[in-house]
């Protein structure tokens, strides 16, 4: 190993905690989808998000050199791929299959987390994932389905002997995860402990190990896979492997079932943390201590007051106050983490990613100081990781490309954070061959997402890779290319109330660009009123918005409203009929429709007027009341008084209930 | 006097007094413990949220935090009365949950002991006793005793059931 490799590989350890915190989310994901697929067998919709929580772990398992994840997670992938596209029908035995992939994969993670080997039955489990997809192309090749053969052909009684390097401590291995494993892949194994080597106690080095193990083990496994088993141990020690007979398989064979093993695994519940430099916990602290001082002065005033002294409380008030407000803002500021936390892991992402396609690219990263809350740079690093994919894949030309149209042969991507006006811009550039707009009409009309007589601007065929199963790479790679990438990225983005936009430029390169709120606390909103009552709607959701023409609202099959824009019949919600506030404003001509945009969905909603853009904080409602359906939260304006902070995704369900109605005639 | 201690504090004990912030809806008294009371404050402006009871007036802001309004005529089903710069809202504390209570006007703090406070009288169907603690004559008045934690708990799971 190289020296740069192996910094390479200690600077990714630190983010190995934030994977399997975040695979742990995406596994209770899949479980819980996958569970109501049992229920309402094929949701499209359930389909595609346990489809994607599947891809985000492969992709970072990847990244870590996770093989055996990456592995088994890429067959449970192309199942589930499968019974999206429709090519596989989903039966009940499907769900186990999946269920029983989900405990598996369960398992897996927790012997990566811990550094053991996996476990025994992945192999099993993987080739009824591969048997699952009885139509797809990859069974062929299934490691899965051959070892399955190998394991019928009946089991041996191996006897192991395991002496392990005196030092095996000192490197950090336990030789007790050894033993449990070789448990594990047969028959509870009779093991013999030898103490021939242990010294007496005065000469004793409690830091060696001093004991050796034989045991006695029956398997289905070849002697290479044991051999496995102590691939992180071997350096050093002793092991002989002999076989004793190719016994005969017992009648009943207690095989661990997978309920019983699924108990087993270990709950890796781990807290959620923040690291804090010492720096700002320092200022934290001499802010308290001023802040006691303030109020020991204010107390002094206060108990031996005199009307005379009025000014000099007033002063002491005033002076707690600035403490703290300021206490107040660095408090916040601990929740700020520099969003290199999450930049570091890409230098091997691009690395890996490129030579695997016969790339070369260098990644340039700028702006890694920029700050922002803990949970916006956490939940950044997934869509982060597939744009940055996609530029190699899809971005960056081939060496031979690049050279014939006079680019140096060496791509550039660069990623970079900056501050901008309340709000942090991160940018993922290529120099490559920018967007192919012909290419993308040509395969959404293909996949259907746009009719052959559409018009649409260039922007608009752009915005197109953003829709939910797109995807224009010609090959299924183990990378990118089916379709979860943008999509994904502008939900997570959505979800953090930013915004991404991207531009492109023919054979210069093409540039995304994520607008996030500094912090969640925060949000720009537009302020709006219906009746006496003002509102703060979200500014990302806002499309436009318009005072409807009359004739330009209709009511369908008498009961739903909407409303025609540019020839788009969006449902049209009206925010005092479905709030319950008296209003003067009833006709939509005389008001304002605000288009809103939620998840690829468009409405519109009516209110009585616009107040202005602003930027408001966000206060929880649910404290001290409760979720009020279509209400995010609520927020104190500038006058004192607390307005309701308009919950887009929710209001878009009651328009989709009311547009399931409008649409249907 | 070693004799007499024990037999004061067990009286101590029997009557042990509470103090009650009492205050007026109507005609009538009631009184709420007064460690259930965070603060008293002026009537301000309340923003109405959708689709809420109708005792649930809204939520107002105190000092920055959202706290939702409860009048508690219309929780006992009494005639509204016009909000007036009299108006008074009562913060309380239950659950470590924050409400602010509407009500007519304060009335004091009184010391009532245990032995004064009666159990409520079954007024039958007319009305509605789930809230009440109980029942203490203070002087020639009648002070009707709520029990904040069931008034608003009851608030939470007939808000919780409406929202499912």
């Amino acid at each position: 190993m190289s020296e740069e490799n192996r910094a390479m590989q200690i600077d990714l350890s630190r983010f190995r905690e934030t994977f399997f915190q975040e695979a742990a989310e995406h596994l209770a994901e899949m479980e819980a989808g996958l569970l109501r697929l049992e229920q309402n067998s094929f949701d499209p919709e359930l389909l595609n998000a346990i489809f994607r929580a599947a891809h985000s772990i492969k992709g970072a398992a990847g990244m870590f050199g996770l093989e055996d994840v990456a592995r088994f997670t890429h067959a449970l992938e192309s199942l589930l791929d499968g019974m999206r596209a429709g090519t596989i029908t989903v039966t009940p035995e499907h769900s186990d299959v999946l269920l029983r992939a989900n405990d598996v994969l369960r398992e897996l993670l927790a012997a990566a987390a811990d550094g053991t080997a996996s476990p025994a039955r992945m192999e099993a489990v993987l080739g009824e994932l591969y048997v699952a997809q009885r139509s797809s192309p990859e069974r062929a090749d299934s490691p899965g389905r051959v070892r399955e053969q190998d394991r019928k052909s009946g089991r041996r009684q191996y006897r192991v002997h395991f002496r392990p390097a005196a030092e095996i401590f000192a490197q950090g291995m336990d030789p007790l995860l050894v033993l449990r494993d070789l448990a594990q892949i047969g028959e509870p194994a009779e093991v013999e402990i030898d103490l021939a080597s242990l010294p007496a106690l005065a000469s004793l080095d409690p830091e060696q190990c001093h004991l050796a193990w034989n045991v006695r083990v029956l398997t289905g496994k070849t002697e290479q896979e044991i051999r496995d088993i102590f691939a992180f141990v071997e350096d050093g020690a002793e092991i002989r492997i002999q076989v004793e007979s190719a016994g005969t398989e017992p009648a009943a064979a207690p095989v661990a079932t997978p309920a019983a093993a699924a108990q087993q695994t270990p709950a890796n519940a781990r807290e959620a943390s923040i690291r804090v430099a010492t720096s700002k916990v320092d200022k934290l602290i001499d802010l308290v201590g001023e802040l006691v001082i303030a109020q020991s002065m204010a107390k002094e005033i206060a108990d031996h007051f005199s009307t005379p002294r009025l000014s000099q409380l007033q002063e002491a008030v005033a002076v707690m106050e600035r403490h703290i407000r300021e206490l107040q803002e660095r408090v916040m500021s601990v929740r700020m983490l520099p969003i290199g936390h999450i930049f570091g892991r890409f230098p091997r992402l691009v690395r890996d990613v490129s030579v695997q396609l016969g790339k070369d690219v260098r990644l340039q990263i700028a702006g890694e100081d920029t700050e922002l809350d803990k949970s916006v740079v956490e939940q950044m690093g997934d869509p982060l990781t597939h744009l940055i994919r996609n530029a190699i894949d899809h971005g960056i030309e081939s060496p031979e490309d690049r050279r014939r149209s006079g680019k140096p042969e060496q791509g550039l991507i660069r990623l970079a954070a900056s501050h901008q006006a309340g709000s942090v811009i991160v940018e993922v550039s290529d120099d490559g061959g920018g967007l192919d707009t012909d290419a993308i009409r040509r395969k959404a009309l293909e996949r259907g997402l746009i009719g052959a007589s559409d018009s649409l601007s260039e922007d608009q065929v752009r915005e197109l890779i953003f829709a939910p199963g797109f995807s224009t790479a010609p090959a299924v790679s183990d990378l990118s290319g089916r379709g979860v990438g943008m999509d994904v990225v502008k939900r997570n983005v959505a979800a953090l109330n930013g915004s991404v936009s991207l531009a492109s430029e023919p054979g210069r390169g093409t540039t995304v660009r994520i607008s996030l709120p500094l912090t969640l606390a925060i949000l720009d909103g537009l302020l709006l009123k219906v009746g006496s009552e003002t509102y703060v709607l979200p500014l990302v959701a806002i499309v436009e918005s318009i005072r409807p023409a009359a004739g330009q609202v209709r009511l369908v099959a008498g009961r739903g409203e909407v409303a025609l824009v540019r020839g788009e019949a969006l449902p049209l919600l009206r925010l005092h009929g479905l709030f319950g506030i008296p209003t003067q404003v009833q006709d939509p001509c005389q008001g304002l429709t605000v288009i809103i945009e939620h998840g690829g969905q468009r409405f519109a909603l009516l209110v009585d007027e616009l107040l202005g853009q602003q930027q408001v904080v966000i206060k929880s409602l649910e404290a001290n009341y409760r979720k009020v359906e279509g209400v995010l939260g609520a927020t104190i304006l500038g006058d004192g008084r607390a307005a309701l902070i308009l919950d887009v995704g929710g209001l878009s369900q009651v328009a989709r209930r009311a547009g399931s109605v409008g649409l249907a005639a | 006097m070693q004799a007499v201690g024990p037999d004061k504090s067990q009286a101590g004990n029997a009557g042990e007094a509470s103090q009650f912030l009492t205050f007026s809806l109507g005609a009538e008294e009631y009184g709420i413990e007064i460690l259930k009371v965070q603060e008293i404050k002026g009537y301000s402006a309340i923003t109405h949220i959708p689709n809420a009871p109708p005792h649930v007036k809204g939520v107002m802001n105190l000092r920055g935090t959202v706290v939702p309004v409860v009048d508690l005529r219309a929780k006992f089903s009494m005639e509204a009365v016009e909000y007036t710069k009299f108006t008074v809202i009562i913060v309380v504390t239950v659950n470590e949950k924050v409400a602010g209570l509407v009500v007519d006007a304060v009335s004091d703090v009184l010391n009532i002991s245990s032995a004064e406070i009666r159990p409520a009288p079954d007024f039958g169907e007319r009305v509605d006793t789930r809230f009440i603690s109980g029942m203490a004559g203070v002087g020639e008045k009648l002070v009707v005793l709520l029990d904040m934690d069931r008034l608003l708990t009851e608030e939470e799971v007939a808000a919780q059931s409406g929202a499912n």
